[in-house]
């Protein structure tokens, strides 16, 4: 993008969860569940004197994309670092296993995650995680019906349990800004020291987990610029796909002789990993 | 904690995989940290499966019974080798669990060659197992942590937990839990005490409602006979519970996880408009 085109472009980074999902729904047609005057609130959060949001920080709407049915499941980067908590799992969980029921009764409606999350919420540890697992069994059930589309932008990225999500996912469309990891750099840096992973080298997390390099090893399907038309089209496309199987969960052979080809014990630039996988194309 | 203790530790997934399977054969072709024994649980066919610590293992990261890269891409093939055997027959074999993970492996290495999506074939494989008619139980025996946890037992049908010191579930371990929260270990520990999910101890765990057992055995790292018969009798009760059913809806219950209840209630009431 020149200066120009960054000057015109509308940013979708830049937007929160609920206009992010007007943004991506065609026009008047978006509904929104469990809004935030349904007042469901974090349990867990009040009682440790930290503030509570009205929607627990996921907004969850039903409307089309170009016709397609959808339910959009968005984790709003702005609080509590998009972390999974009770409420905002159960919201996302409940979601999908209503569009699992009616996909099973033939009236299919795609699901749509846009994902910023740091994973867990620590404060509701157990809560979390177990919101998570029935995150994943719900996309997976699903996957036999409708494609399951996940949107990674940025600002936060996707790490934790719902890292193990986007995997699931039948497509991942992401940003350059986006990351994709199962353990974010603090997290590996204060579990395996400053010297496995040091949390200040940007250059270097960007370099092997932001957007660029998880499209260049094939962990994301599509990738667009900070653009909101770009990046509504790209998700208009994803929902008419037909499901099937999803070659990246598939590839087990190939992904364990990738392994076997490595030496781990190789310190490797974002460049090398880039040539493990373009040599086992 | 001792040496000693952190060898027993790290050895229960083995121990009580050896002990459930009366010491069978391993089935061969899957690396050292992920064991593999086909037996029987009473009538039913069945396929255990242990994440171990291998002091072997080339990924240094993942050299105590983490579940790094190897751990959750052979995950997924020992599943669904089970899966493409028991393709044309009806009574699919159980898969059982046996779960002491202490963690995700925390690499580089991990990270730059998609770790995630290692644990989300293995989760994926133990959910598509489920969904096949495998009745999928998860016993923990140990810690149950984190992403290790989600890609190695979390998506079975049933979960039992020894009730034991030394079983644990969580999210995160106390150090880097305060780190990213911005509080002291002590402070950690302290809200553990009154938020049921932060804690840690199986007891409190068990209060979430997501347990199909929380079973006392008199000892959890060296197994006695009566240990191993009540085990067995609990793993062929929640056989006889799965029955037929293939998803996790058992989990959900108000006393446990009223939040969870409430909102996909009032979900449903407002999905169709």
């Amino acid at each position: 993008m020149d200066s120009a085109q960054l000057l015109e472009r509308e940013s979708f980074v830049e937007k929160g969860a609920r206009e992010r999902v007007r943004r991506l729904l065609d026009a008047n047609s978006m509904r929104e569940l469990l809004d935030p005057f349904e007042r469901l609130r974090s349990p867990w959060l009040a009682m440790q004197d930290i503030v509570t949001q009205a929607d627990d920080g996921v907004v969850i709407a039903r409307g089309t994309i170009d016709g397609v049915s959808v339910v959009i499941a968005a984790i709003e980067p702005a609080f509590q670092g998009g972390s999974m908590g009770e409420v905002g799992g159960a919201k996302i969980a409940g979601a999908l296993e209503l569009a699992l029921e009616d996909a099973r009764t033939g009236t299919p409606v795609v699901p749509v995650l846009l994902l910023e999350t740091g994973g867990v919420r620590l404060q509701e540890a157990n809560c979390g995680l177990a919101a998570i697992a029935e995150i994943h069994a719900a996309i997976v059930a699903l996957r036999d019906y409708v494609p399951v589309i996940g949107v990674i932008t940025g600002p936060v990225g996707c790490f934790g349990g719902m890292s193990i999500a986007a995997g699931l996912c039948s497509q991942l469309i992401v940003t350059r800004e986006a990351r994709l990891g199962l353990n974010g750099p603090q997290v590996i840096e204060q579990e395996a020291g400053v010297d496995e992973f040091d949390s200040r080298d940007r250059p270097l997390i960007w370099g092997l987990t932001g957007g660029e390099q998880r499209e260049a090893t094939g962990f994301v399907e599509t990738r667009c610029d900070d653009d909101s038309a770009a990046l509504a089209a790209a998700v208009a496309e994803a929902v008419k796909a037909p499901p099937g199987p999803l070659a990246r969960t598939q590839s087990i052979d190939r992904s364990l002789g990738r392994l076997a080809a490595i030496d781990p014990s190789k310190r490797m630039e974002p460049a090398d990993v880039r040539d493990v996988f373009a040599a086992q194309r | 904690m001792t040496d000693a203790a952190q060898t027993a530790r790290r050895a229960r997934g083995a121990t009580w995989l050896a002990a459930l399977t009366d010491e069978r054969a391993r089935v061969e072709g899957y690396p050292a940290s992920v064991q593999v024994v086909d037996a029987a649980l009473g009538e039913r066919a069945a396929r255990y499966i242990a994440v171990v610590a291998d002091a072997d293992n080339r990924f240094v990261r993942a050299r105590g019974g983490e579940v790094g890269l190897l751990e959750g891409w052979t995950l997924a093939r020992a599943v669904t080798d089970a899966i493409a055997a028991d393709a044309k027959r009806a009574d699919k074999r159980a898969i059982v669990a046996v779960i002491d993970v202490p963690s995700q492996a925390y690499g580089r290495t991990e990270e730059a060659f998609g770790i995630h999506q290692a644990l989300a074939a293995a989760a994926e494989s133990y959910a598509s197992a489920r969904e096949a008619g495998h009745p999928v139980i998860g016993l923990i025996v140990g810690k149950a942590m984190s992403g290790a946890f989600l890609a190695h037992g979390y998506q079975a049908n049933r979960l039992i937990a020894l009730d034991d010191a030394g079983v644990q579930v969580h999210a995160m371990g106390k150090q880097a839990a305060a780190r990213i929260t911005q509080r002291s270990v002590e402070g950690v520990e302290k809200l553990a005490e009154t938020i049921t999910p932060m804690a840690y101890d199986i007891a409190s765990f068990a209060k979430l409602g997501l347990l199909f057992a929380r079973l006392g055995v008199d000892d959890a790292d060296a197994p006695t006979a009566d240990d191993i018969e009540s085990v067995r009798a609990c793993l062929s009760q929640a056989l006889a519970d799965i029955g037929d059913s293939r998803d996790l809806s058992s989990r959900l219950n108000a006393d446990g996880r009223s939040a969870s209840v409430t909102v996909r209630e009032r979900l449903r009431a407002q999905w169709t408009g």
